[in-house]
């Protein structure tokens, strides 16, 4: 299957729709009483390997702000847009770890970890809290430690749940040579 | 199912109003309240949200749900920047009226209060007008109304296809999760975390995996009723412009030029700073 | 006449493949003509498809060979969209085609991409709406319609365009009995109304020959193996010999030793013309029939008494239900969609509970038992095997539920072992679940349930969607299981199934069990049928043809010497 550009279009809303669904109605406990564990982000760094930044930045984007949408706490602009980032910074990884077509295995899990880490560090350390204080004036030492968590908890569940899935999704990729009638 | 976008069908103006123009309203209206911490301008947008909520015939018990969710999250909000920066007030006003000692650290100051009361006035200038949005645009007049305003139409109708298929995917989950449940699959709070993140990737795989094959099917039936030929496209929910919809776009835009006359010629910067 | 497509020694061959797909194609289609494609999985129909609507190769990387012309036109040198304004393709997946929010919307979509003028596109989704006969749903989103309404909507489209040609790619994979006959209806009466070509893509070749057809094109292998009309290819051989499934009452005329030729017009049982010595034949055939024995009821495996179910909406969607399944039956469980049957298996395994009623598991009240442990004696498994594999690896898979119950490792290995040699998949516990083909998929899921062991399987619809070759492979292995000891319950609308494989059918319409018989019984109930949205078999009308009043018993005959014939292979 080509990758035309409907494709991609098509990916973006059901990257996400999933980011929705997994936002909104997944419910994991977590350790720490009332915090969400975010295991869309999961879902997205596949989207990212599998699509690329565009599409995974915009499936970031659009998830994230429906899911503000729907629980009418206004959109939380600043989050959003890190989320996009993290799609974006993900999506750069599709062309080291092609899942299409190489076997996703050691190295290049650890590559597919990496770029996640940097994601989220990038999203969650610099783009979040900086927007929160240009555009909310809120204290620095507030959102930088919400940040930290946030990348923290995020790095965890991505490493687990974004890995478990690129594998799962790359051993139904058929590899090189193997689509010949037996 | 649940209405994810939470519209509700009412018989009022702002209803009668197009998504686009609201979505401006919106836009130039969070913009606006955003960068002030002019507590006067935000109290009176808040007065101002409020007319038109009546104006909407959306009633309070519509939205309980919604707003009971953002009144824990705003309190949470400023509790968190409370502890965490008990003198950010003082920092912003560059002065310090003390009411009276807490402990340790802490004080209570008119700066800090004032800072939390924009705080909360944001909450209040913004919410009732995204609620306002989201209770009265019909999801299907959505992504042409992103388009309108100037989204590439292909991006604007990737909106209108994840509210399309969200409904399906959440019902494919649900029946992803009993079938695994069935097996034994069960999200236990004893289990480490590391152990439920696995679980939830197993509950997760077959939903990716058959998410995949529908990209596909999908953009072939979109292809062959040719998705993506032209540079534009029209819409089926598109209409035009009333004398409502120009008034609801001056309005955002007054609400916003205002907010830019405070800040730069009243106030002298984002704060209105009554210590000095 | 000039062909209105046309191909001319055409080959197709798949980028990522070894092989060309398709070989020797040479096949002309008219205006106005009804023509039908068939063929088993893998024989290359669907490339056909992709190749007229232009999906191969501007979706799926590929080559042509030879010439393709559409509207005398060489279709190498027109895009999809191009393609798309003469020939109009209704997808097998309706859910999928259903792009838009709302019935008006996704009618209008290929509007909006034409850029059309709004009061013009209203105008045009209007009629279309009218002609298929959804105009009072234009605003229902795509949940709130049947499977049937949702085709009707892709059709109307695709007719919004006003295309040549309406290209069906199995119409009828995804609908119950009524409403698949509806749909050939309605495809016919369009094709007259607004005198288009239509081609069909189906393996149900029955079903289809409900309304005329022209032509029968028979594929394999990537050929053209028959072009003919539906008279000849009834009367051959060639459908045995490709797997494809003949109607009932051809088949039956075969038992009855009656020589079928295409004078007798064989293609509609309402057209077909018997001799006097022909229904002799058929009348002597059902009369030296062996009387059946009533065997011994065996013992109640699950009992539901009284059972009441309603949503929370309100909406009640199972009243007053009472039944026993015993020990070794194979049962279908019909009805139209929202008829209750679904929600029968989730109460039965625990994902719903009753208001009123109870249900008893080898005599023991399921009130207090959970999910997990009903699963113990009651595996359900779902229609589409993708939405139950979620390890990598087969032997995982079909462990995981032992895994999940903290088993003993010995005890886990054991079980998939025998789970996977029940299911003929013993060769491949090494592999990823991914490189098996359907079928194999399908197995792989059963043989996770079956790895706990329970008294009984349920299975959703276990062959929508399938073709002739898979289905029946499904089915044996079933079929298979079942006579091994495991208790099969089947949800299912096809009415073949029923009568092939079951020894008794529950009927569910609107929340209550119309009748629980021998699916012989129930299909030779017109009242029975109407109200349930199933459809009168063809052996009901023969038998009336022939002056067989004992309808059911004539088809019990049939079923009787069809399973020897079959097991006799």
């Amino acid at each position: 299957m080509k990758n035309t550009p409907v494709k991609s279009i098509v990916a973006i809303a059901i990257g996400a729709a999933l980011f929705f669904v997994c936002g909104r109605f997944v419910a994991i406990p977590s350790p720490v009483p009332n915090t969400n564990i975010s295991i869309q982000y999961g879902v997205l760094a596949l989207f990212g390997a599998a699509f690329g930044p565009f599409v995974a930045l915009l499936a970031g984007f659009i998830g994230h702000a429906l899911i503000d949408f729907s629980y009418g706490w206004g959109i939380w602009w600043s989050w959003v847009i890190a989320s996009a980032v993290f799609g974006l910074v993900i999506g750069i990884s599709k062309n080291h770890v092609k899942l299409a077509t190489e076997k996703f295995d050691g190295k290049r899990i650890v590559t597919f970890n990496i770029y996640q880490i940097v994601a989220h560090v990038l999203a969650w350390v610099v783009v979040a809290p900086i927007l929160d204080i240009v555009m909310y004036a809120e204290p620095w030492n507030k959102v930088f430690l919400q940040g930290f968590v946030a990348a923290l908890a995020n790095i965890v569940t991505t490493a687990i749940v974004g890995t478990i899935l690129c594998v799962a999704y790359s051993a139904t990729k058929p590899k090189k040579d193997s689509l010949e009638k037996k | 199912m649940m209405n994810i976008f939470n519209y509700i069908e009412r018989r009022s103006p702002i209803h009668a109003m197009t998504g686009a123009s609201k979505l401006v309203c919106l836009l130039l209206w969070s913009f606006g309240a955003m960068s002030s911490f002019d507590p006067r301008f935000l109290f009176a947008l808040f007065v101002l949200a409020l007319v038109l909520f009546k104006i909407s015939k959306i009633r309070v018990a519509d939205i309980r749900f919604m707003l009971w969710f953002t009144f824990v999250f705003c309190l949470l909000n400023n509790l968190l920047i409370f502890l965490f920066s008990p003198m950010h007030g003082t920092e912003i006003y560059g002065s310090c009226h003390e009411i009276f000692h807490i402990a340790g650290r802490y004080t209570l100051t008119q700066e800090q209060l004032l800072y939390h009361l924009n705080v909360f006035l944001k909450y209040a200038a913004t919410i009732p007008i995204v609620l306002l949005f989201v209770t009265t645009t019909d999801p299907s007049e959505f992504a042409s109304s992103l388009n309108r305003i100037g989204v590439n139409y292909k991006i604007a109708y990737s909106v209108a296809l994840a509210l399309r298929y969200i409904p399906d995917i959440q019902r494919e989950y649900h029946d992803i999760t009993l079938s695994l449940q069935a097996r034994g699959v069960e999200m236990s709070k004893k289990a480490s975390l590391g152990a439920r993140l696995k679980t939830a990737s197993g509950t997760l795989v077959p939903l990716i995996l058959s998410s995949m094959d529908r990209i596909e099917v999908i953009s072939n039936a979109m292809e062959l009723r040719s998705f993506g030929k032209n540079k534009k496209r029209t819409w089926y929910r598109y209409r035009k412009f009333t004398a409502w919809d120009f008034g609801a776009m001056l309005l955002g835009l007054a609400v916003l030029l205002i907010s830019v006359v405070l800040t730069a010629f009243v106030n002298h910067g984002r704060y209105f700073n009554p210590f000095v | 006449m000039e062909p209105i497509i046309s191909f001319k020694n055409f080959g197709f061959k798949y980028t990522v493949q070894k092989e060309p797909t398709l070989y020797d194609i040479d096949l002309d289609i008219y205006p106005g003509q009804k023509v039908l494609i068939a063929g088993p999985s893998g024989c290359g129909k669907s490339t056909l498809v992709s190749c007229l609507n232009g999906l191969a190769p501007f979706s799926y990387d590929g080559e042509y060979t030879g010439s393709l012309t559409i509207g005398g036109k060489e279709a190498r040198d027109s895009d999809i969209f191009t393609r798309s304004k003469v020939i109009g393709t209704v997808l097998q997946d309706s859910d999928a085609q259903f792009v838009g929010l709302t019935v008006a919307e996704d009618i209008a979509f290929a509007l909006e991409n034409d850029e059309v003028p709004v009061d013009e596109m209203k105008q045009r989704v209007d009629t279309s709406a009218r002609l298929v006969d959804v105009q009072g749903h234009l605003s229902h989103a795509p949940h709130e319609l049947s499977g049937g309404q949702k085709q009707r909507v892709s059709l109307a489209g695709v007719l919004v365009d006003d295309v040549d040609v309406l290209l069906f790619d199995e119409p009828l994979a995804n609908l119950d009995p009524a409403a698949g006959e509806a749909a050939i209806e309605l495809i016919d009466r369009i094709a007259k109304e607004q005198n288009k070509t239509v081609i069909i893509i189906e393996h149900r070749l029955e079903d289809v020959l409900h309304c005329h057809m022209d032509r029968v094109v028979l594929m394999e292998e990537g050929r053209i193996l028959a072009d003919t009309t539906p008279e000849e290819l009834l009367c051959g051989r060639l459908l045995q010999t490709t797997g494809i499934r003949e109607p009932l009452y051809i088949t039956a005329l075969k038992y009855a030793g009656v020589a079928v030729d295409p004078s007798m017009r064989p293609a509609h049982i309402e057209t077909l013309a018997l001799s006097d010595a022909d229904k002799e034949k058929v009348r002597a055939w059902f009369e030296t029939a062996p009387k059946t024995e009533k065997a011994e009821p065996a013992e109640p495996l699950l009992e539901v008494k009284d059972l009441t179910f309603r949503y929370a909406n309100g909406f009640e969607a199972l009243k007053d239900i009472s039944l026993t399944l015993r020990k070794g039956e194979m049962t279908a469980i019909a009805g139209r969609n929202g008829a209750g049957k679904s929600t029968l298996c989730k109460l039965v395994c625990g994902f719903e509970h009753q208001q009123e009623g109870s249900i008893f598991l080898k005599g023991i009240d399921t009130a207090d038992l959970s999910i997990k442990e009903r699963a113990e004696h009651v595996g359900y498994v779902m229609q589409n095997p993708n939405q139950m594999i979620s390890k990598v690896f087969i032997k995982d898979e079909v462990g995981l539920g032992l895994v999940l119950r903290e088993r003993p490792q010995e005890e886990v290995d054991a079980a998939v072992d025998a789970a996977l040699a029940t299911c003929s998949l013993s060769p491949f516990v090494e592999w990823p679940v991914s490189a098996l083909s359907y079928g194999q998929k399908k197995r792989v899921t059963i043989a996770s349930i079956l790895s706990l062991k329970p008294d009984m399987i349920l299975l959703d619809e276990p062959t929508a969607g399938q073709d002739f070759r898979r289905y029946t492979e499904i089915m044996e292995f079933l079929e298979e299981l079942n006579r091994s000891g495991v208790t099969v319950v089947l949800i299912t609308h096809d009415m073949h199934l029923m009568l092939e494989y079951c020894d008794r059918s529950l009927v569910f319409s609107e929340g209550r069990l119309l009748a629980d018989d021998s699916p012989a019984a129930v299909l030779s109930d017109p009242a029975l049928i109407e109200k349930a949205s199933l459809k009168k078999t063809s052996l009901y009308t023969l038998a009336g043809l022939c002056g067989i009043d004992d309808a059911k018993a004539f088809t019990e005959r049939f079923i009787r010497c069809d399973r020897k014939a079959r097991r006799g292979l």
